[in-house]
C-alpha cells in the first residue's frame, strides 16, 4: 500500500496502512483458513477491475460478476464473507439481487454502491437488505474500511459490555472509561465516539463512518469537524500515557489499537 | 374540402353529439305527444257523432211509433233539407226511397243493421265533393229501414288543424336545434381551437405565450387561468433550470480546468516521487471538491423538486439543532469563539431530519467560518444557535458576530453559486445558503437574513407539526 504515515502529529501516529489489519499479510490475516473472500457485482468493467486489484492488494480473494443474474448465482454458491453490489445492474437490479438473497435466508454482509446518494435512496437500499450504503464516487479507503467493519471477526461482540485496547478499558454498562486504572471523564458524545472506535479496534474507521454511526448524520459537514472531536478525545485518552492508542491514518481515517502488540 | 373536414370536426365534437342526442330524444317525445293528441281528438269526434246518432235514432223511432211511416217520412224529409244537416235515408225493405238526402247508395247497404262508415256525395251540392260519414242503419218494425249519419269530415279537418302544423313545428324545431347545436359547438370549438393553437406555439418553444382570457369568468376562463398559472410555473422552473445549467457549467468547469492543468503540469514537470505524490494528492482533493459541489447541487435540485416530501416524518427540531451545534462546538472553541446553544425541546416539525440537519450544519459552519474577523480586536466573538417555539412555529436562529452581509446582498446570497467578493478567497461552493433556502422552502418555512449588529443573523421559521399539543 502506498499510504504514508500521518506526519502532522508524529507523537500519536506511527502507522501506515500496511501495518493495519487489512494490510497484505497483516496482523490478523496470517492463517491460511482466515482468508476473506469477496464478491464484487459491478457491470462497469474498469470499476470492477480496479476493485479486484485494490482488494487483492488488501489481502482479499475477489470474485467478480458482471450482471445481477450472475451475481445471484455466485452469491448463492456461498462462501463469501461480504458482497459489494452495484445498485444499477443489467438483468437484475442490485436491490432485487439483495432482496432475493435475503428471501432465501442468505445473510452475507452486503455493501451497496450507488450513484444515487440521497437520503431516501439510502433508506431504500438498506430496507432492501443491504448492510451499508456507499454513494459513488467513493474513495477506495472508505469502501475498504466499511468492508473491514462488516467482515471483521474476533473483535468485541455487540453483547460485550467491556471493551479493552491495551490498558484502555471502556465499560459500556457503567459508562466508565479508565486507562491504566486511572478514570477518564468523557462527555456523552466522546464516550460514544470512543465506544465505536473500540468496537472496531484494529480497523480503520473513516470520518464518514463516525459521522454516520456516532452522530447519525449522512451529510457532508464541509469542515472536518470530526477531526476536532477526535483530537479532543485523543487528548483525553492518550495525553500522559504510553504508548499512543488512537492513530490518524492519512487519507483514510482513524484507528484505535494497541501499538505494542 | 376543408369546409367538409371542418364540418366533420364539428359533428365529431362532444358538444354536438350531446345536442344531437338531446334533439332525437326531444323529437321522439314531441311526436308521441302529437300522436296522442290526434288520437284523442279523433275519438272525441267519433264519440260525439255516435251519441248524436243514437239520440236521433231514438227520437225518430219514437215518432214512427206514434205517427206511423208517414209522420216519420215527413220528419226525415224536413230534417234532411235543413242546411248542414246530417245524413238521412228512409227506405222500404225493397230499397224504395221514401225520404232522405242520401243518393247513390248501393242497395245491399241497407240490408244489415249496425254502424258503418261511408264515403258519400251530398245531394244538395250539385258539384258535390265526396265526404265521409259515420252512419247507423236501423230496422224499424214494418220492414222499413232508416239510416242516420253524421258527417265526420270534421275529424279530417281537425287532423289538418292540429297534427300537420304540429309536425311542421317539430321539423322546424329539429332544424333549429341542429342549427343551434352547430352554432354552440362552433363557438366552443373556436375557443378550444384558440387554446390549442396557443398551446402549440408554446410547445414549439415560446414559453412566454399565454392563453387568452375572455373575462367572462366561465369555465373556459377558469381553464385558461389555471393553464396560464401552470405555464407561469413551468417558465419559472425552466428559467431556474437554465440558470443552474449555466452556473453548473461555470462552477464545474473552473475546478475541472484546474484539475486538468495540475495533471498536465505534473506530467510535464514532476520528476521525483514526492512531486508525483503531491500532484496526485492535489488531483484527488480537487475531485473531492467537485464531488462536493455536485452533491450539493443534486440535493438542492431534489429539495426544490419536492421529491423528499413523501419521506417526511415528525422529528424534534430542538434535538437536531442541539446535536448539530454539538457537532460544531469544538470547532468554535478551537477558533476561540464563544458558542451559545439554546434549544428547548421538544419542537416537533414534519420533515426530513437529514436535510434539516444539513441545512443547520451549513449555517453553523458558515457562522464559525465567518465569525472570526481578520483583525482580532480583543473582544470575544460569539456564535449563537437558538431553537425555540414562537406561536405556532418553530424558530431557529443562527447568529454570528462576523462581518455580516450588506443589506443589498441578503436576498441574493440565497441564490445558487452567489459568493460575495469578500468570501471568494475562502473555501466553499457558494451553494451552502441556497441549499438552506431550498430545504426551508421544501418544509414550508421561511428564511430571513438579518443584521446581528455586528454580524449575520439567519432566522428560519418552520411550521410546527402539532401546534396545539
Amino acid at each position: 500500500m502506498a499510504y504514508m504515515v500521518m506526519t502532522q502529529e508524529p507523537a500519536f501516529s506511527t502507522l501506515t496502512l500496511d501495518d493495519l489489519a487489512f494490510g497484505r499479510g497483516g496482523v490478523k490475516r496470517n492463517a491460511e483458513e482466515d482468508i476473506m473472500r469477496l464478491l464484487v457485482v459491478e457491470d462497469d468493467r474498469a470499476a470492477a477491475d480496479y476493485l479486484r486489484k485494490a482488494f487483492r492488494e488488501a489481502g482479499y480473494v475477489v470474485d467478480h460478476a458482471a450482471d445481477g443474474d450472475e451475481g445471484l448465482t455466485l452469491a448463492l454458491g456461498g462462501g463469501y464473507d461480504a458482497l459489494i453490489v452495484d445498485r444499477m445492474l443489467p438483468r437484475r437490479d442490485g436491490l432485487a439481487l439483495i432482496a432475493e438473497l435475503r428471501a432465501r435466508g442468505d445473510k452475507t454482509p452486503t455493501i451497496i454502491l450507488s450513484a444515487l446518494g440521497q437520503v431516501d435512496d439510502r433508506v431504500t437500499g438498506l430496507r432492501a437488505g443491504g448492510d451499508d450504503y456507499l454513494p459513488k464516487p467513493y474513495a477506495f479507503s472508505e469502501l475498504l474500511a466499511r468492508v473491514e467493519a462488516l467482515v471483521r471477526r474476533g473483535g468485541p461482540q455487540a453483547t460485550d459490555t467491556l471493551y479493552r485496547v491495551g490498558d484502555l478499558e471502556l465499560d459500556r454498562l457503567a459508562h466508565r472509561v479508565t486507562r491504566a486504572g486511572q478514570e477518564i471523564v468523557l462527555q456523552p458524545r466522546e464516550f460514544r465516539l470512543l465506544e465505536y472506535l473500540m468496537r472496531h479496534a484494529g480497523q480503520v474507521v473513516t470520518r464518514t463512518m463516525l459521522l454516520e454511526n456516532v452522530w447519525d448524520y449522512h451529510f457532508d459537514p464541509q469542515t472536518n469537524v470530526i477531526d476536532v472531536h477526535v483530537s479532543r478525545l485523543r487528548s483525553k485518552i492518550d495525553k500522559g500515557f504510553e504508548p499512543p492508542l488512537l492513530h490518524t491514518v492519512r487519507g483514510a481515517g482513524y484507528v484505535i489499537r494497541d501499538g505494542a502488540r | 374540402m376543408s369546409s367538409v373536414t371542418a364540418l366533420g370536426r364539428l359533428l365529431r365534437t362532444t358538444a354536438f353529439k350531446l345536442i344531437a342526442a338531446y334533439l332525437v330524444a326531444f323529437a321522439i317525445f314531441a311526436a308521441s305527444v302529437i300522436a296522442y293528441l290526434g288520437w284523442h281528438t279523433q275519438r272525441l269526434v267519433i264519440s260525439q257523432a255516435t251519441e248524436a246518432i243514437e239520440n236521433e235514432a231514438q227520437i225518430l223511432a219514437e215518432q214512427y211509433r206514434v205517427g206511423g211511416i208517414n209522420r216519420l217520412a215527413s220528419i226525415v224529409g224536413r230534417r234532411s233539407r235543413q242546411p248542414g244537416a246530417g245524413l238521412y235515408l228512409l227506405t222500404t225493405f225493397t230499397g224504395e226511397n221514401l225520404a232522405g238526402n242520401v243518393l247513390n247508395l248501393p242497395l245491399s247497404f241497407m240490408d244489415s243493421e249496425g254502424w258503418k262508415e261511408i264515403d258519400y256525395v251530398r245531394s244538395e251540392e250539385s258539384g258535390g265533393h265526396t265526404s265521409r260519414a259515420l252512419v247507423k242503419v236501423v230496422f224499424l218494425p214494418g220492414e222499413f229501414r232508416l239510416l242516420i249519419g253524421r258527417d265526420v269530415v270534421e275529424r279530417e279537418e281537425l287532423r289538418r288543424i292540429i297534427i300537420r302544423p304540429a309536425l311542421w313545428g317539430l321539423v322546424v324545431l329539429v332544424l333549429m336545434g341542429v342549427a343551434g347545436g352547430l352554432f354552440v359547438t362552433r363557438r366552443v370549438l373556436k375557443r378550444i381551437d384558440q387554446m390549442t393553437a396557443t398551446s402549440e406555439t408554446i410547445m414549439t418553444g415560446d414559453l412566454s405565450g399565454r392563453l387568452a382570457v375572455a373575462g367572462t369568468g366561465d369555465e373556459f376562463d377558469r381553464l385558461a387561468l389555471s393553464l396560464n398559472a401552470m405555464l407561469e410555473r413551468i417558465e419559472a422552473l425552466m428559467a431556474g433550470l437554465k440558470q443552474v445549467t449555466d452556473n453548473v457549467a461555470h462552477d464545474l468547469k473552473t475546478p475541472l480546468t484546474r484539475l486538468r492543468n495540475r495533471a498536465e503540469d505534473a506530467l510535464r514537470t514532476a520528476t521525483t516521487d514526492a512531486q508525483w505524490r503531491a500532484a496526485t494528492e492535489q488531483t484527488i482533493e480537487e475531485s473531492d471538491n467537485l464531488i462536493r459541489i455536485f452533491n450539493a447541487l443534486l440535493m438542492i435540485a431534489r429539495a426544490e423538486a419536492g421529491q423528499a416530501r413523501a419521506g417526511m416524518v415528525p422529528f424534534d427540531l430542538a434535538e437536531t439543532a442541539s446535536s448539530v451545534a454539538e457537532l460544531y462546538e469544538p470547532l468554535a472553541e478551537e477558533k476561540g469563539l464563544g458558542f451559545v446553544v439554546e434549544a428547548e425541546g421538544p419542537l416537533m416539525v414534519r420533515g426530513v431530519r437529514e436535510l434539516i440537519g444539513q441545512a443547520l450544519s451549513n449555517l453553523v459552519d458558515n457562522a464559525i467560518k465567518y465569525c472570526c474577523p481578520d483583525t482580532p480586536d480583543g473582544v470575544s466573538r460569539t456564535v449563537r444557535v437558538v431553537a425555540e417555539r414562537v406561536g405556532e412555529q418553530a424558530r431557529i436562529v443562527v447568529a454570528d458576530q462576523g462581518a455580516g452581509i450588506p443589506e443589498a446582498d441578503r436576498v441574493r446570497v440565497l441564490e445558487r453559486f452567489v459568493r460575495l467578493e469578500a468570501s471568494r478567497s475562502r473555501p466553499g461552493s457558494g451553494l451552502g445558503l441556497s441549499l438552506v433556502a431550498a430545504v426551508v422552502h421544501l418544509h414550508g418555512g421561511s428564511i430571513v437574513l438579518e443584521d446581528n449588529a455586528p454580524g449575520l443573523r439567519v432566522v428560519i421559521l418552520l411550521p410546527l407539526e402539532n401546534p396545539a399539543g
